[in-house]
């Protein structure tokens, strides 16, 4: 299993441009690490600086130029006092690097906001440009390929004339280097006596069996195969079972991240790519060029401290020994002597405590969202649906924003509202729009005409109809609508912790890149629970709203 | 005699269908006048037009001796009780609050609004339980007897009734047609009744208004009707009624 997850995502912001839908699958598909150790530390005392936070103010839609004047008059104070925000992906040799950044500059004194988590390249580059997160760990090899769209070589002037023209830096390099590698069995290493990857060319009895997107890249299978000229057949397998059939000594290679923390446990070797086939993945601290220089200067002091071996057994201490990211990054700083004294003890939370806070904010989220678009929603039903054509015009607006991938519409909120619960508040409510809107009209449109007839007729105002007639008999509808807005809210709210909301998805997502099902379940579990009791309390609210015979569930389908 | 509604050069066409083509028609006040024909006659067109749910592309249709008001709708609608075909009952209200919704939109008490409701009800001969109940609880009957309680609620001075008696067992309809005769003997109203069954026009109506293709073939009191008909059409149409 992958413990860096740089290749893996490099497919889904190719060139900044629209976001494919397995974007957030993908983020999560990677970095099964598992580890029963704390969450990455995001305090309430994180949260309240989120509040203070507030890139959307910045860089947000409104009153630029005054903006721009506070900057200008503010920025160098403001800059002094706010805390720096370190950003990390979702895969746990991403937590590391962030959470060694993160104790490297408190130890120097700065005050640090972590946002570790965000959901893949996407959003956390969104996230850096938009000033809500001032580093974050990222890949050469990323860059390259799905940052810039020049795909320049990294250390090319190229490379650095674009990296520049987006108003970024890019740090000195940890040193590892975290690509694809082909990887063995200790055992079949020693018998064959195989070292590097042209050996295997004298071993075609060999079986191969590669994860499924490596058996189809260009720069995978078909690539490698060809540059060795390797006469091996290989087919697709789900990475993690590729590890197990290896251990069973079913198969015999297949494809690997080079900095895998399960290669030391399962004791594999790495081949060396002795024709240097696979782009390099070096990992370095990214920044905007306006970071302070005595924080990139603290940061460059990180260049070259990880070598590939080290970075393994990093990646290991998490996801084999279950240490937490804290321990590991304070006992890696303190080996090297970047760190004089033991780090800070981290406040620990305790399950209960984290399970009430992770559903307060969830319930916040979807509250309000829910019910924001159930105001506007049945607004905007009532208001149109007079109208054939702007009620179609209205369904197919809603129903375009519903075919934006979640993760994708989140990462779009961060240019303009910033991270946090804002942007997720505001995504919900879009994704809540479709069910109510729909519900609402076609409920509206298709409320018996000859009831309609006598309400006018017997002398109904237009308000009177609506109050009294119109609204009841669509209400089993409406309400089924904003049943399912709620639940696809409250599923859909756990990404929001991918842009920093927190909520349910919070262990979410820390449990996936640490591969733990426990931290997982603490999301997961609770969150099923909150869209069962919404199911439960709708139904409620329609026994109490509408007579037995006209409830929805019991209409006939 | 007075005319309480009057249709002056009335022209009506659905589409390219016309239903109407300069009508002239005039119905008197306090009696029941019963608008007859066969399907697609116009009767019921013409029913609507009088409370404005439809309106006339040309002409005009003057109620209470003046056009209708093109604002307040509403509360010129208030003095002409309506009731229709089928049920028209609200589905999810009561059969109180169906009957009651008109009261309580004018800001009845509660007391003057039950105690009207009694006794509709009892000159309908609704029992008193029934008033819980949604419509779906009721017989088909006694849905129609609701129609009329609630289109008398305010007592308005017209009564449109669209076929509010169809689709009942004979024995069952001449129960009704004796509870609402009692009923306009307890609060006279100008009645225009649509309807295709000529037994219960001739029974309800005091004035028969024929119609066949958008024409009044004869619009006379229903003695006159019956002995004299106007035309060979009107002859005819009582053949086939009947």
């Amino acid at each position: 299993m992958m413990s860096g997850g740089p290749r893996r995502e490099s497919r889904y912001i190719r060139r900044k441009t629209a976001a494919p839908k397995t974007g957030d699958r993908l983020a999560l598909g990677h970095g099964r690490r598992c580890c029963r150790s704390l969450q990455p530390r995001r305090s309430s005392r994180a949260r309240r600086l989120a509040a203070r936070l507030r890139p959307g103010v910045r860089h947000g839609l409104a009153g630029a130029a005054i903006a721009g004047l506070c900057a200008a008059l503010l920025g160098p104070l403001a800059s002094a006092q706010q805390p720096l925000v370190v950003g990390s992906k979702t895969f746990a040799e991403s937590y590391i690097l962030a959470e060694i950044m993160a104790q490297l500059l408190e130890a120097e004194g700065y005050e640090v906001d972590r946002r570790f988590g965000f959901g893949g390249t996407l959003v956390t580059f969104e996230a850096l440009q938009a000033g809500a997160i001032d580093v974050y760990p990222e890949y050469s090899g990323t860059m390259q390929h799905t940052i810039l769209s020049s795909g320049a070589d990294f250390g090319s002037e190229a490379f650095a004339a674009e990296v520049e023209s987006l108003g970024l830096d890019t740090l000195q390099t940890f040193g590892f280097n975290n690509t694809y590698a082909l990887t063995v069995t200790g055992n079949t290493a020693q018998r064959l006596g195989l070292a590097t990857i042209t050996d295997l060319v004298d071993h075609p009895e060999l079986r191969f069996g590669v994860s499924h997107e490596f058996h189809e890249r260009s720069d995978g299978w078909p690539g490698i195969s060809g540059a060795y000229g390797l006469p091996q057949t290989s087919f697709g397998i789900e990475h993690g079972l590729a590890y197990r059939a290896m251990l069973e000594g079913d198969l015999d290679v297949t494809d690997a991240y080079s900095t895998d923390g399960d290669l030391i446990r399962y004791d594999f070797v790495i081949l060396e790519d002795d024709l240097s086939f696979f782009p390099s993945y070096f990992a370095l601290p990214l920044v905007r060029q306006t970071m302070q220089p005595r924080v990139k200067a603290i940061l460059n002091r990180l260049g070259g401290t990880l070598s590939d071996a080290r970075m393994r057994e990093l990646n290991a201490e998490v996801s084999i020994e279950r240490r937490t990211f804290a321990d590991v990054a304070a006992e890696f700083l303190r080996e090297r002597g970047l760190v004089a004294d033991a780090a800070d003890p981290r406040p620990t939370s305790t399950l209960v405590a984290d399970l009430i806070d992770n559903t307060i904010v969830h319930l916040k989220l979807t509250g309000i969202a829910v019910a924001a678009a159930c105001v506007l929603g049945v607004g905007l039903a009532l208001a149109v649906h007079r109208s054939r054509p702007l009620s179609r015009g209205v369904l197919y607006a809603t129903g375009l924003l519903q075919t934006i991938p979640s993760i994708a519409l989140l990462a779009l909120m961060i240019p303009l509202f910033g991270i946090g619960q804002v942007p997720a508040i505001i995504a919900l409510f879009l994704y809540s729009l479709l069910p109510i809107v729909r519900n609402t009209i076609t409920a509206l449109i298709t409320v018996d005409p000859l009831l309609k007839r006598v309400a006018a007729g017997m002398g109904l105002s237009q308000s009177e109809q609506l109050r009294h007639v119109h609204l009841p008999l669509a209400l089993p509808h409406l309400l089924a609508g904003l049943r399912i807005a709620a639940v696809i809210s409250i599923g859909t709210a756990t990404l929001a912790a991918f842009i920093g909301a927190g909520g349910l998805g919070e262990p979410i997502v820390t449990g996936l890149a640490l591969n733990d099902t426990t931290l997982i379940l603490q999301g997961a579990i609770p969150a099923a629970g909150l869209a069962l009791a919404a199911e439960l309390g709708f139904e409620l609210i329609e026994r109490r709203l509408v007579p037995a015979h006209m409830m929805a569930s019991r209409l006939p389908s | 005699m007075h005319e309480i509604i009057e249709f002056l050069g009335v022209s009506k066409r659905f589409g390219s269908v016309s239903v109407f083509d300069r009508l002239d028609l005039a119905i008197s006040t306090g009696r029941t006048t019963a608008l007859v024909g066969a399907s697609g006659s116009g009767k019921s067109t013409l029913l609507q037009m009088i409370n404005g749910v439809l309106v006339p592309d040309d002409g005009r249709v003057e109620v209470f001796g003046s056009p209708l008001p093109e604002s307040r709708l509403a509360a010129f609608r208030r003095r002409i009780g309506y009731a229709v075909q089928g049920t028209g009952l609200f589905p999810h209200l009561r059969i109180d609050a169906n009957i009651g919704l008109l009261g309580k939109l004018e800001g009845w008490s509660d007391a003057k609004l039950a105690d009207r409701i009694v006794e509709l009800t009892e000159l309908m001969g609704l029992a008193p339980e029934l008033t819980r109940r949604y419509p779906h609880e009721l017989s088909g009957g006694q849905q129609q007897r609701v129609g009329i309680c609630r289109a008398m609620l305010l007592r308005p001075e017209i009564l449109l009734l669209d076929e509010p008696f169809s689709g009942v067992d004979p024995l069952t309809r001449d129960e009704i047609h004796e509870r609402f005769a009692e009923l306009m003997r307890a609060e006279p109203v100008t009645v225009v009744l649509v309807t295709h069954d000529l037994h219960e026009a001739m029974r309800l109506a005091s004035e028969l208004v024929v119609l066949d293709g958008g024409r009044v073939l004869q619009a006379d009191a229903v003695q006159e009707v019956v002995e004299r008909p106007a035309t060979e059409g009107v002859a005819r149409l009582f053949e086939r009624l009947q």
